[in-house]
């Protein structure tokens, strides 16, 4: 009924996105795309640090800290505060993430002088409310309880924790039920400071806003905050610590969930690119990768099956998973196992090489169809250091992988071959 | 609280027609990025599944990818994936949708396919044990290893004691087990067909083109005649107040759940159930609302509170609020908080301000997903799915707003009745 489908030509020209690069008469600097086709605002930012700044023995608090700075701030308790988001339909909130603390404004463009006016304040006047602080802490901590069974929960804990012994990342970002309750509103506001500094700041802006209009408002929002100092980038990634080893949680559930982890690569190493194409071929998002085939299509043993490469800023790994039936558990880890050798001695095909690159770039657009995607995908080179110019360039370096790249890049990851595995379930025969 | 975002005033218009066999076509224009998404629905889903073979619209969904004549099984997934496409689909109780998002050059390859792949449908039986075993997996993943989902599952067949929507979307474990290539075809004889499919374009393209394209592909389709017709008991009445309870021991957060049944968007009560929808958002509508601000934030005794109400179903809405309470509280105490507050704004009624919050916020929602060429996408083809229009789309916020706070009274005080209600407690062991 059909002809084959021609194959397109490789487009590698990159999004035609406009960034304009804005800074306010105080020396703060952001990032803006102009749309004026909605009358609405997207604003992403982030600050260095995040989880990672939490005391060692007070673990949970910038996940706290960012639950609560919309609670109350300057003369509005949490009522007040929340009342005047709701009656403009303000969206804004944060999220302390493993390397950044991070938040994020949408607004209709109508209601912007409210919406910036709330933004200032959540920064520079959190008040962090004795009832408030109870509230966020019980919702936390009753998230916790409800995830103190999960068995994806569990296993991704039981990763990092096995990962990074001894060091911020290895602990759960939104701390533990004893943490958590320890924690109080007057170290609250001794951390919120240091968490919120301009030293690692980014800041990205996408909607109906003009430049000069936002450069005037950037002081209001950021200007107050104490300036900081940077954080030295570690010259070579933290080590993985248990590699070699598989650790079984016993969870009384019918599928075991499964968790891998192996030395990845940092964003900056000049490898990242070809990795990036090896672990596409390996189990990228689309329905064609090594791990989808061989475990969910030929075998059935799993509904999902997957990798990733996880450059944090302190260290770097190439992380999977998947659920599978107890009495299969076993072989699903083999099959994985057995596909990350063969593409380290025998590399990828040359045809597969081709088809992830067609996919990494020309999916790439997909990412910039909304302004919040616009957003948080800027915001997410601004953190790992790249210039807007990377947009116009990422699409030419992925065309010029070679497949003797990505061969060189198995080898390096997956040539030596232990691996972290964590499960949680009732597996026969894994350990 | 997630309701069903709606929108308004697009800068194109969104424009409509049906081919000549029947299949109707919804395009939305955005011309922002370079992109589309290219659906097909089907008026089909789970609670069209035969009387013992649940999870059947499911599995087919599944057995969709295996392959047609023109295509065997993954050569398409290589195509997107070479053109950097993102495909997947999806199944609900009265539609069963395919999509894929890709370059805006690429739209006419998708159209192809899923012409083809609506009739084409080609498979061994060898595929056919292991993808059993995937959507085995997948129910284990969701339902087997989550005590909340049991109960999920549990809970919405007591609140519909007849209809199949008290049958999980997924199916029942030893009905999917029983499920076989002549179920899978059967299904699929009867429901992919051009009069009961919907194709929505949404992105870079415009009604202009999406019509060529679509008489040179999906025109090519023969009608069968007729749609074909959805066979579903009618859920009564329910006359008595039902208790659904689990006790598990890796429940460490104990969660209560409230539902009643609701009319729905076509049932001819759509007045009750843009009422409803206020009710949904001044009672759940995040950390103003009445629930959580008399549970959470006054008496301290829930951690969280939330409302969920989605009216556009074809033959009965359910209502649903949930909350959990915060460690140490007695479940007894705030089921005794929610009753009384929920009592409370049954004699009262919303404050104006709460009204006028509520408006505001289901309003903005829809101004908020014109952002989204995908989300436009599902808001239209759902809507069309179960029987409204894109008019009725259209007018959605106008409708909301028009709502008189009388009304709002009216259609609590008519659906949220303690004695047509069912309640779900998960607890601990």
């Amino acid at each position: 009924m059909n002809a084959p489908l021609p194959t397109p030509k490789l487009n590698t020209a990159g999004p035609a996105i406009a960034v304009q690069t804005v800074r306010s008469p105080g020396g703060i600097e952001a990032w803006l795309v102009e749309e004026h086709s909605l009358p609405l605002i997207a604003v992403d930012f982030a600050f260095d640090g995040g989880c990672s700044r939490d005391p060692a023995d007070a673990a949970g608090s910038a996940y706290l800290i960012s639950g609560l700075l919309d609670e109350g701030a300057g003369d509005l308790d949490a009522e007040a505060f929340q009342g005047r988001m709701a009656d403009h339909a303000i969206g804004l909130g944060f999220d302390a993430r493993r390397d950044d603390f991070h938040g994020y404004l949408q607004t209709l463009s109508s209601h912007r002088d409210t919406a910036f006016e709330l933004l200032g304040l959540a920064l520079n006047k959190p008040r962090f409310d004795a009832d408030a602080v109870a509230r966020v802490k019980a919702q936390i901590v009753a998230g916790l309880q409800r995830q103190a069974q999960n068995p994806e929960a569990l296993c991704r804990n039981a990763l990092y924790a096995a990962a990074f012994p001894g060091h911020a990342y290895g602990r759960p970002e939104k701390g533990d039920i004893d943490s958590v309750s320890r924690l109080e509103a007057p170290a609250l506001h001794a951390l919120a400071p240091t968490l919120l500094d301009r030293a690692g700041l980014r800041i990205v802006v996408v909607g109906d806003i003009v430049a000069d209009e936002l450069a005037g408002r950037l002081d209001a929002l950021f200007g107050g905050l104490s300036a900081g100092s940077p954080r030295p980038r570690p010259a070579a990634p933290l080590p993985l610590q248990g590699l070699g080893q598989t650790h079984v949680l016993d969870l009384d559930v019918p599928q075991t969930v499964i968790r891998f982890a192996g030395p990845g690569l940092m964003w900056d190493d000049p490898d990242f690119i070809p990795a990036s194409v090896l672990n596409h071929i390996l189990g990228g998002s689309a329905f064609t990768s090594r791990l989808f085939m061989e475990v969910r299509e030929k075998r059935g043993l799993a509904y999902g099956v997957s990798s990733s490469l996880l450059p944090l800023r302190e260290s770097a790994m190439l992380v999977g998973g998947t659920a599978t039936r107890n009495d299969r558990a076993a072989e699903s880890m083999k099959v994985i196992r057995e596909e990350m050798a063969k593409l380290a001695t025998e590399g990828p095909t040359e045809h597969e090489v081709e088809e992830a690159k067609r996919y990494i770039i020309g999916s790439y657009p997909l990412r910039f169809d909304t302004s919040p995607k616009i957003a948080g995908e800027l915001l997410n080179l601004a953190l790992r250091g790249d210039t807007p110019d990377f947009l116009a360039t990422r699409n030419q370096r992925f065309a010029a992988v070679t497949l003797a790249d990505v061969k060189r890049v198995a080898g390096r990851l997956f040539g030596q071959p232990d691996l972290l595995v964590e499960a949680v379930g009732r597996p026969v025969g894994l350990a | 609280m997630k309701s069903h975002a709606r929108q308004t005033g697009l800068a194109e218009p969104v424009e409509s027609f049906r081919l000549d066999n029947g299949l109707d076509v919804v395009v939305v224009s955005d011309r922002r990025a370079p992109v589309v998404t290219h659906m097909v629905w089907y008026r089909n889903g789970s609670a069209d599944d035969p009387a013992g073979k649940s999870g059947i619209a499911h599995f087919l969904e599944h057995l969709m990818f295996k392959g047609t004549k023109a295509w065997p099984a993954g050569e398409f997934s290589k195509i997107v994936a070479g053109y950097g496409g993102q495909e997947n689909a999806f199944t609900s109780y009265d539609y069963t949708a395919y999509f894929q998002r890709v370059p805006k050059e690429h739209l006419r390859a998708m159209m192809d396919y899923e012409a083809d792949r609506m009739t084409g449908l080609s498979f061994d039986e060898s595929v056919v044990a292991p993808e059993r075993d995937v959507v085995l997996e997948e129910r284990r993943m969701r339902v087997d290893s989550d005590p909340a989902a049991q109960l999920g599952e549990e809970f919405s067949a007591s609140l519909f004691f007849h209809h199949p929507y008290g049958t999980p979307i997924i199916g029942w474990e030893h009905e999917i087990e029983r499920l076989n290539r002549d179920d899978a075809f059967a299904y699929y004889q009867r429901f992919y067909t051009p009069e009961n499919a919907i194709l929505v374009v949404a992105g870079d393209t415009d009604a202009a083109e999406v019509r060529r394209l679509a008489e040179e592909t999906y025109g090519r389709i023969a009608a069968r005649g007729a749609a074909p017709v959805r066979e579903r008991p009618i859920e009564p009445e329910p006359r008595a107040s039902r208790r659904v309870q689990l006790n598990d021991p890796r429940v460490q957060q104990p969660a209560l759940r409230r539902g009643w049944l609701t009319p729905t968007y076509t049932s001819g009560k759509a007045e009750e159930v843009f009422a409803l929808e206020l009710v949904a958002e001044i009672l759940g509508g995040g950390t103003t609302s009445r629930l959580y601000r008399r549970l959470c934030v006054e008496d301290e005794v829930a951690a969280g509170a939330s409302a969920y109400f989605m009216g556009s179903m074809v033959d009965r809405a359910a209502f649903q609020l949930s909350v959990s309470p915060r460690p140490g509280v007695a479940m007894a105490t705030l089921e005794g908080g929610l009753d009384e507050a929920l009592a409370a704004f049954l004699a009262e009624g919303p404050t104006e301000l709460e009204l006028a919050r509520a408006r505001t916020r289901l309003v903005a929602e829809t101004v908020f997903a014109r952002d989204n060429q995908a989300s436009l996408a599902r808001i239209f083809g759902s809507a069309l799915a179960v029987g409204e229009t894109v008019a009725d789309v259209l007018a959605w916020p106008q409708r909301i707003e028009a709502v008189p706070r009388e009304a709002v009274v009216e259609a609590a005080r008519l659906y949220l009745r303690p004695d047509r209600s069912v309640t779900g407690l998960l607890l601990p062991a």
